[in-house]
């Protein structure tokens, strides 16, 4: 079975995050990480490779060259190796343009099933696994607390608001897993030193065969007009403990806005 | 050439241990500390990462790596919890490490894979309740008997000694002949004889289980034998080299997570209007305190690099040892001084770093131990 991964590397976790006003794009400078939900679509993919005794798992991500540091840590958790694709035109890319990228390698790759994490951690997008299984015309299934993969078809539990979901699809599909689903491993000391010597390829938008016109600022549909906070919700309302008596207030207050 | 630069594996690896010491080591520090006993779980979950064997070769289970590379994993670990490391660093630079540099190939197959796994724990057994800084005067006998020995003598201050599998442990087999009469013997938990008397209650270093030994007519075979009757001792004393390098950097981290603490406290904290941070006075301690750490590393750094390329560091892992004792002792005091009332009471980290830096200068050969090894490579 191949597994393909699709990843991303985000400003890490640690740094302030802030968007550029002459760009209104994300300032992405300063230290860079692998996106840390990706990381359980890593481990659900090195799990299952595991559990079928063979198989490989290809890491797929879009991105600046220096992005190849930043997945070493997927090659070194046990990925077999990672393609990356660089190019100047593809700088700039919206969610439309990403996934025709991605759905081209993915699709010469061939992989029996694709993963995602459930979202970025810099923009939360939360969608691009979407419009790359409706490019290449496969079922999508998104939050997936639970996994099996056996004869031919994927059984998941996805979580909704009110409970979950459970649903087969064939394969190949497109999943995008949720992060309760497990635990990423640290990479090993013996992983690390391994991953550095994994293929990685580093390609342009025409070794793909992408179109350049579909990628980057020009295939992209999303044009940012304005930037502004987010709007207040409303005011907050400090309650003053009183010899235990804020749990009551508590109570008050969501059983006057019938919350239970 | 001179190059400051780690590898990218290297990089790799800081961030993965700083990860690991984030998530899984900072949640066992506080029951580690209340109730002063090192967290075992610890071993196995290291072992499995590698980062028991980093500097042991490939057919014992190790990566076959350079101790800069340990010093990483040994900074960025103390940089959490000193004891924790202490616990780790007895166990595979005193333990461990002798055998592999002194041990029969016999030796080496029973103890460094299950100890590189992270499966056994180690401990290193020289001090005694009247001997210290001089280890030649210790009192342990072994005696031949029956074709292997008996051994009869205490130990005192033995890191691990309440949870280990086995201890090296040196006796004298020629009392006659000081210093060059002693040999060390690896003795199994489970022998008879072998017994631990006390676990002892620490200033610092809390989370690293210490403990007083006694061993009572403890009867090992001639296979225990570490490095061949007598003469060995002076070897295995200079094994404790890579132990010196190690403290180096640990002693240097303990400085660096006080001093982080105190810049973030004096940019939060106000007094008279206004961040601590902005008074030239506290300014003043932050960026001595700064300087000295920088100085530590370079020096321990150095010394870990002398010692990764085979060159003679006698001096230099002394030298790294007492100076990061010393910055270690001065950076956390003034961490303290700098977080004031709150800094003397245990809510803030910096109470644990300053009594945890307090042994960087008393344990594995004491900071004046440390100047006379300087002075003796000086030709003094």
């Amino acid at each position: 079975m191949k597994i393909a991964v699709c990843v991303k590397e985000v400003p890490d976790a640690g740094a302030e995050r802030r968007i550029d006003p002459g760009t209104m794009r994300l300032d992405r400078s300063g230290d860079r990480a692998l996106n840390a939900y990706d990381l359980n679509a890593v481990e659900e993919a090195l799990s299952l490779k595991e559990a079928a005794g063979d198989g490989e798992v290809v890491l797929i991500s879009m991105g600046k060259e220096k992005a190849l540091d930043s997945m070493r840590k997927a090659l070194a958790m046990g990925a077999d190796r990672a393609v990356l694709v660089t190019d100047e035109a593809a700088a700039g890319s919206d969610l439309v343009a990403t996934s025709h990228v991605l759905s081209k390698v993915i699709a010469k790759e061939e992989a029996d099933l694709v993963l995602f994490g459930q979202q970025a951690a810099d923009s939360a997008g939360a969608v691009l696994w979407a419009a790359v299984a409706d490019r290449l015309q496969m079922p999508v299934v998104s939050q997936i607390s639970e996994l099996e993969v056996a004869g031919g078809k994927i059984t998941a539990r996805r979580q909704t608001e009110n409970g979950y979901d459970r649903i087969e699809a064939p394969l190949p599909a497109v999943l995008a897993v949720a992060d309760s689903l497990n635990e990423p491993r640290y990479p090993s000391l013996k992983g690390i030193m391994a991953a550095k010597k994994k293929p990685q390829d580093v390609l342009s938008l025409a070794d793909v065969g992408a179109d350049a016109g579909s990628a980057g600022s020009a295939g992209s549909r999303t044009t940012v007009k304005a930037l502004a906070d987010p709007p207040s919700s409303g005011d907050t309302i400090m309650i003053e403990d009183e010899g235990g008596s804020s749990a009551e207030k508590i109570l008050e207050f969501l059983v006057e806005r019938k919350f239970v | 050439m001179l190059s400051y630069a780690f590898t990218e594996e290297q990089e790799d690896l800081r961030q993965m241990v700083r990860e690991f010491a984030q998530s899984e080591v900072v949640p066992l520090i506080e029951e580690a500390e209340a109730e002063e006993k090192f967290p075992v779980q610890l071993i196995p979950m290291l072992g499995e990462l590698g980062l028991l064997g980093i500097v042991f070769p490939e057919e014992y289970g190790g990566i076959g790596l350079d101790k800069i590379t340990e010093c990483i994993f040994v900074e960025e670990m103390a940089k959490v919890s000193a004891g924790m490391t202490a616990s780790v660093n007895a166990h595979a630079d005193l333990a461990a490490f002798p055998i592999y540099k002194f041990g029969t190939e016999e030796q080496k197959s029973k103890y460094l894979p299950p100890s590189i796994a992270g499966e056994i724990i180690g401990a290193y057994a020289i001090t005694e309740p009247n001997t210290g800084s001089d280890a030649a005067g210790l009192a342990s006998r072994a005696e031949k008997k029956n074709g292997g020995y008996v051994i009869n003598g205490r130990k005192n201050f033995i890191t691990n000694g309440t949870i280990c599998d086995y201890c090296l442990v040196a006796a004298y087999t020629d009392k006659e002949n000081r210093g060059e009469g002693i040999s060390v013997f690896i003795v199994d938990r489970d022998t008879p004889g072998f017994e631990v008397t006390r676990k002892l209650q620490k200033m610092g270093h809390r989370a690293s289980d210490t403990a007083e030994l006694v061993f009572e007519n403890c009867e090992v075979g001639e296979e225990t034998l570490l490095g061949g009757e007598e003469g060995a001792f002076g070897a295995l004393m200079e094994a404790l080299i890579t132990g010196r390098v190690s403290h180096g950097v640990k002693s240097a981290a303990i400085a660096e997570a006080a001093f982080e603490e105190a810049l973030k406290y004096a940019k939060e904290r106000e007094a008279f209007g206004r961040p601590l941070s902005k008074f030239q006075a506290i300014r003043f301690k932050l960026a001595d305190m700064a300087t000295r750490i920088e100085a530590a590393k370079a020096l321990a750094y150095k010394a870990a690099w002398l010692y990764s390329t085979g060159q003679p560091c006698v001096k230099e892992a002394s030298m790294a040892k007492y100076f990061s004792a010393e910055v270690a002792d001065y950076v956390t005091r003034e961490a303290v001084q700098i977080h004031g009332g709150y800094g003397y009471i245990n809510e803030y980290p910096v109470e644990r770093y300053y009594r945890d830096a307090k042994l960087a200068s008393i344990t594995e050969g004491t900071s004046e131990i440390q100047q006379l090894i300087i002075g003796r490579e000086l030709g003094l």
